[in-house]
């Protein structure tokens, strides 16, 4: 486990280099190849892949099983739509507002959840969620209730129109590299460490002085945050949120994203986030029994792969080098 | 008065129904450590039987008698096929099986009875309503009220006076030594999934005159169900039986007398006790402290 955190020692500027161009290739190729849809459906996976990113924060390093992570995707998402809409400010206000809600939400619901360990913490977090997703089935005059609310127009940043496929894909890949490389950050801060250190052995990091509630709570603060973000770029993506985005389905596939990349790796969510959105878009053009295949992900994950593609990868490659 | 007696009855038809699905999920957990995401759709599947039932045979007693078979069988595969393999592992790992094959079974539901909002007829003889002491109460559900006691002391007597009730019992306070001393706990691990899940269908069959029979039904039975459990104590069937009346009231008199906020209601009164005592009324902390 810890060779995954700590990063390999390399001579660091040749290194930057190195990751840098790889990644200025990566991000800027389906510009030149891709048309508007292709495009959309990216931002689309980019959008999930920092949602799926935040949840492993907590689920993955903290052990945290989450079952209610769509409380802060779909609050960063509402209040992004709803303060751009109702009191006719900027987007971009609206943005950092759908981020300071889901924070704000993260460490309320986080307060009450991390006193619980294991299953309690599971039961509470979902909980939350469906407390919201009521909230926002109810709550018509605020959120428009089953059907939602939408009309938010993409703002304009340095002079290019968000509403076209190519900048809105740039500024989601950004926020993307910008998440992952603050992720990397964490993971190996003493923070990060002390958050592994606290899902290994809660009772042996309270004896050595940690503070392991506070420790835990920070983590889904944070994770809450992130969730926010992408929930906002949700609402900038789609200009509209139903409660489908609190629902209890949704926290589902944000879990399942992450456990089929691999949890407790930095870029394996990002991989489960493209590879499910991906499979979803191809099998639900030609069938409709997208329920059966989502299922079906589900189970063989769990019984196959449960360290996820990136872990099966890593045993495969382990296993052909002992031959 | 009279509106107050029918929501108190309405509280308790409620909670029976609850204490069938919960009471399921309660020994699932005590027995095999496992937070069952698909007993909902045993719930769903016992009401879309039921349905093929009565369309048959024209008598919803079959159905009641029928409904919960294939659901049992089915239940029992799962544990065999899948759970087994998992009781080693994390319990994320659990919770994703059974969340996926909750999917599996709605669409398998869909494909073969469609989404449909259809209702069962209450039997006949039961569509009336009965005047006791001056109120008219519906009679189906006076019916079901006790019904559900009787199953409810059915349980408890297998549980506590049965050798087969004491050996699920010694599994739930420890499978090791219970193993040691040559109890068959793999079978009992099934037993339990397949009997649990039976429950989980006669509730859905008997809800159906009441709460419908379609596609997300699941859903809205297991949040609930969660809640009871969460609140009584998971792997307690004491703690299954005061969380139903818990949440059966609070659920019914919320939405009779402060409808604004009844939705949040059961919530409020699930993170208030877990507050209090995070492993539930009648639960006990898993590291023992």
């Amino acid at each position: 486990m810890t060779s995954m955190i700590l990063p390999p020692k390399q001579p660091a500027a040749r290194r930057f280099v190195f990751v840098a161009m790889v990644l200025a290739c990566v991000v800027l190729s389906p510009l030149a190849v891709l048309s508007g849809y292709g495009l959309d459906v990216i931002t689309e996976i980019m959008i999930f892949a920092i949602v799926a990113v935040s949840l492993n924060l907590i689920l993955g390093y903290g052990g945290m099983v989450s079952f209610g992570h769509a409380a802060f995707f779909g609050l960063g998402a509402y209040a992004t739509v709803l303060i751009s809409t109702r009191y006719d400010v900027s987007p971009w206000l609206g943005l950092a507002g759908g981020v300071g809600t889901a924070t704000a939400a993260a460490i309320v619901i986080g307060a009450f959840c991390v006193r619980l360990g294991g299953v309690g913490f599971f039961m509470m977090s979902l909980a939350f969620a469906q407390l919201l997703n009521s909230g926002a089935i109810k709550w018509r005059p605020l959120t428009g209730g089953s059907d939602g609310v939408g009309g938010l127009l993409r703002p304009e940043l340095f002079g290019f129109d968000l509403s076209d496929a190519g900048p809105m894909y740039l500024f989601t890949a950004a926020g993307l590299v910008g998440v992952l490389l603050f992720m990397r950050m964490v993971i190996a801060s003493p923070f990060g460490h002390a958050m592994v250190g606290t899902r290994e052995s809660s009772l042996r990091m309270d004896a050595i002085g940690y503070q392991t509630r506070r420790i835990r709570l920070a983590a889904f603060a944070v994770s809450g945050a992130i969730a926010g973000l992408g929930g906002a770029l949700y609402a900038f993506y789609n200009g509209f949120v139903s409660p489908d985005a609190l629902s209890f389905g949704m926290s589902g596939m944000i879990l399942l994203m992450v456990i089929l990349g691999g949890k407790g790796s930095l870029l394996g969510p990002v991989l489960g986030a493209g590879l499910f959105l991906s499979v979803k878009n191809i099998v639900s053009t030609h069938t409709s029994h997208w329920l059966l295949i989502v299922g079906c992900i589900f189970v063989a994950c769990v019984m196959v792969c449960p360290d996820g593609i990136l872990g099966f990868g890593k045993r495969l490659f382990r296993s052909g080098e002992r031959r | 008065m009279d509106l107050f007696l029918t929501q108190l009855l309405n509280g308790l038809v409620y909670s029976v129904l609850l204490f069938l699905v919960s009471a399921g999920l309660a020994l699932i957990f005590g027995l095999l450590g496992i937070v069952n995401l698909a007993h909902g759709s045993f719930f769903m599947l016992g009401g879309f039987v039921a349905l093929s039932v009565t369309a048959a045979t024209g008598s919803f007693w079959l159905a009641m008698l029928l409904a919960p078979i294939p659901v049992m069988a089915v239940a029992g595969l799962i544990e065999v096929v899948f759970l087994r393999r998992l009781y080693a592992r994390s319990q994320l790992d659990q919770v994703l099986l059974t969340f996926g094959l909750s999917f599996i079974l709605t669409d398998v539901t869909e494909t073969i009875w469609g989404k449909g909002l259809s209702s069962l007829q209450e039997p006949q003889g039961l569509r009336e309503g009965v005047s006791i002491l001056g109120n008219v109460f519906p009679a189906y559900r006076l019916a079901l009220l006790a019904f559900g006691f009787i199953c409810a002391f059915a349980i408890w007597l297998v549980l506590e006076r049965t050798r087969a009730g004491s050996m699920v019992r010694a599994g739930v306070d420890d499978a090791r030594t219970a193993m040691g001393i040559g109890l068959n706990v793999p079978a009992l691990r099934t037993a339990t999934f397949a009997i649990g899940g039976g429950l989980a269908a006669l509730a859905g069959v008997v809800a159906g005159p009441l709460l419908g029979v379609f596609s997300g039904i699941d859903v809205e039975v297991l949040i609930p169900a969660f809640i009871v459990v969460a609140i009584g104590g998971l792997g307690s069937l004491r703690g299954a039986l005061i969380g139903s009346l818990v949440i059966g009231f609070a659920d019914t008199l919320g939405k009779a007398y402060i409808p604004g906020v009844s939705m949040f209601l059961i919530y409020f009164a699930m993170i208030g006790i877990l507050l209090v005592r995070p492993y539930g009324l009648f639960g006990q902390d898993p590291a023992g402290g």
